[in-house]
């Protein structure tokens, strides 16, 4: 049933793409709730009513390049819908759903119990997996030769170490003993950390990792989108952490996949549950999520994907999300925001490697899609 | 001191000009213009009102010990300002160790010793400085004024004074002493130009007095002008001083944004502005928030109390007042 009803889900969605959207927009707006009993009505794409309509977003500034290109792609489709994405942080995006001045947010990490605890009474919160990120660990270290190392191989104790203040210098042997090929060449270089100095969803991935490989860290720091650092920088935005590394001769920091690429340092090979040294990918990433598919929770909250079993798996990934409420107070901006998600889980999913991001596994873009049914607006589904 | 005349109303220009003689137009005037004074002071009380309720909650909570706490650390919910007092007052201390020198002596130059050829244009350059927007000063703090420090003094002071902890290395030409310098450089405008209104106001007779006397014109600054204006110059470098407490972008960029108490002036540290400016956004709703929100009482108590100081130290030199301290 999934395949045949996705399939006529896109046949759907090109007709619209082609631009004869005329007559069959507004039916799935407001149709009765219980008349249409799922998988019976068959082709039931959401899309946007007809009139002009405006989406505020705000929130995480990882998936940020993505939702700018989803919601080109989209306004393109429907030239009627405006949606505004402000990039002001994971925090900024749930305070926004918390005090209710966006229509969705969007965060790198899972809304806490705590965090829903604060949001006013009765409001519901459906969290939407968009994409999925890899935290790399930068360094830039030039060796005894002169040359930068390239190349280096660091397991979990290495960096729990190296973000303890327990490994000081490059040349420490617990690394060199990682890096056979290049020990020789390891300097005695201080070791400089940098770290995000604002508070992110991937210094929240980064310290679940820590926390999840080094006992040290778990009684000494712990998890969180910001930590008490035991020493190190600080600096500001993933652009921020990899502009201070560039600059200082033995400096190691955090950033996700994509800013490691931009940046040009080199990303540490590290050291996975199946024991092998993986660098940071899209591949990588994806086979993480895959491996821990059946522990996925119901309520879409998935901790950040730790030491992930598998050859390929990347073991510091994590799901970035769309918050939107369940009980949409404005009908259009619900159908609106219902059509943008399904889009964005369908269509949307296609544009992701290109970009750098990961898309989901079909499986959780699945549950995804099947999500959206929940959101209501008046008390019936939007999208029955 | 007290003897300010109070201003006599002068006599209105009515009759004169044979008007009506209708005080409407005045009255409005005077409303209007007293609104939009007043608007500013209501916005000012506003903040403080606004502060102190979005900071029960963490006051609440720990009481004084926020001021006195050595800790944040939001995954343990456990907040406490110290390190950001401490990091704001070292960089700012050393800010003003350094400016102050360099500041008066500029003055004393501008004021006393060069010819206005020399003068104008100087005092136009330096009045330029404060015209740099601040992020401007970061990104020259990060790119140039860092790595030059850490290879030149830095290194110099951790080779010679290294043995004292406070110059203990290593030096990474990001941190306190880097954001010490910026902020000089950002508050010399400001000391150079009180410090030269207040050595001109210095009444002429006091230096002829002097020169009479046979003094030579070192003698004439350092025992006549200089004391003089000895209170509004320490006006002007603590005007200085509430500058550089609450300066935010250029110092974020080069402080190293840790939240240790700083051991060494090269250690990384965080000032209370730049906290706010680089963690609010994300801030967890509840605590945390109220937290950023006490650092910015803490802050705004900081300078209000020290701006105040400043103004009544300028007053008794440069207001109207018959003799010197």
């Amino acid at each position: 049933m999934n395949i045949l009803s996705k399939r006529a889900v896109g046949l759907a969605l090109a007709a619209i793409l082609a631009g004869c959207s005329s007559g069959g927009a507004s039916p799935t707006a407001q149709g009765t709730p219980g008349t249409t009993p799922a998988g019976s009505a068959g082709p039931s794409t959401p899309v946007p009513p007809t009139g002009d309509v405006t989406l505020q977003g705000a929130g995480a500034t990882f998936p940020a390049l993505l939702y700018q290109v989803w919601i080109e792609k989209f306004s393109e489709a429907y030239p009627n819908v405006a949606i505004n994405y402000q990039a002001i942080g994971s925090g900024g995006g749930i305070k926004g759903i918390t005090q209710q001045t966006v229509d969705f947010g969007a965060s790198d990490a899972a809304m806490k119990d705590t965090e829903i605890a604060a949001l006013p009474a009765g409001t519901k919160i459906l969290h939407i997996p968009t994409a999925l990120g890899a935290v790399v660990v930068i360094y830039n270290i030039k060796g005894k030769d002169g040359n930068a190392i390239k190349g280096l191989k660091l397991d979990a104790a290495n960096i729990a170490g190296i973000f303890l203040g327990t490994i000081t210098t490059w040349s420490d042997p617990t690394i060199a003993a990682n890096n056979p090929d290049i020990a020789a060449n390891l300097p005695d270089t201080a070791i400089l950390t940098v770290h995000r100095a604002d508070s992110s969803g991937t210094t929240n991935a980064f310290t679940s990792y820590l926390d999840a490989v080094s006992p040290d860290w778990h009684t000494s720091v712990g998890a969180g989108k910001e930590v008490k650092w035991p020493v190190g920088n600080g600096a500001p935005g993933n652009d921020g952490v990899s502009g201070s590394v560039k600059q200082t001769d033995g400096a190691v920091g955090y950033v996700e996949l994509q800013y490691a690429v931009v940046s040009g340092l080199g990303s540490a090979q590290v050291k996975n549950a199946a024991g092998k040294f993986v660098a940071g990918s899209s591949a990588g990433v994806t086979s993480a999520a895959n491996s821990v598919l059946a522990s996925f929770p119901a309520d879409f909250r998935q901790a950040p994907i730790i030491n992930a079993a598998g050859d390929d798996a990347y073991p510091i990934a994590s799901y970035t999300y769309i918050l939107a409420y369940v009980d949409q107070t404005d009908a259009t901006q619900g159908q609106t925001l219902v059509a943008f998600l399904y889009w964005a889980l369908t269509d949307g999913q296609k544009e992701e490697k290109a970009i750098g991001y990961a898309p989901l596994p079909d499986s959780i873009d699945q549950k995804a899609i099947e999500e959206l049914h929940q959101i209501t607006t008046g008390g019936s589904p939007i999208w029955p | 001191m007290s003897a300010v005349p109070t201003p006599t109303p002068p006599l209105g220009p009515r009759g004169l000009l044979g008007g009506s003689g209708s005080r409407l137009p005045d009255l409005v005037f005077r409303g209007g213009t007293g609104v939009f004074a007043w608007v500013v002071v209501a916005i000012l009380g506003l903040l403080l009102i606004l502060l102190v309720l979005n900071s029960r909650q963490v006051f609440g909570q720990f009481g004084l010990s926020f001021v006195t706490g050595t800790d944040w650390d939001p995954v343990a919910g456990m907040y406490g300002a110290l390190p950001f007092i401490i990091g704001t007052v070292a960089s700012s201390l050393i800010a003003i160790l350094l400016a102050a020198p360099i500041g008066i002596l500029t003055a004393v130059f501008l004021a006393e010793l060069a010819s206005r050829r020399v003068a104008v244009p100087l005092t136009f350059a330096i009045e330029l400085l404060a015209a740099i927007p601040s992020v401007v000063y970061g990104l020259w703090g990060v790119f140039v004024l860092g790595p030059v420090l850490k290879a030149t003094v830095e290194a110099w002071l951790v080779g010679t004074l290294g043995w004292l902890p406070i110059f203990a290395g290593p030096p990474f030409g990001i941190g306190l002493f880097a954001a010490g310098v910026i902020l000089t450089l950002m508050i010399l405008p400001t000391v150079i130009s009180i410090s030269r209104d207040v050595i001109s106001s210095v009444p002429n007779h006091q230096r002829e007095a002097m020169l009479a006397l046979g003094a030579t014109r070192w003698e004439m600054i350092t025992r006549a002008v200089l004391p003089f204006a000895r209170s509004g110059i320490v006006g002007a470098l603590i005007l200085g001083l509430g500058r550089a407490l609450g300066e935010t972008m250029a110092v974020t960029m080069v402080i190293g944004n840790s939240q240790k108490i700083p051991q060494s002036i090269f250690d990384p540290s965080q000032t209370i502005a730049s906290q706010i400016a680089t963690t609010f956004n994300e801030a967890g709703v509840g605590l945390q928030t109220s937290a950023l929100i006490a650092l910015g009482l803490i802050l705004l108590v900081i300078t209000m109390t020290l701006n105040v100081i400043a103004r009544l130290l300028v007053w008794r030199v440069a207001g109207p007042v018959t003799e010197a301290a």
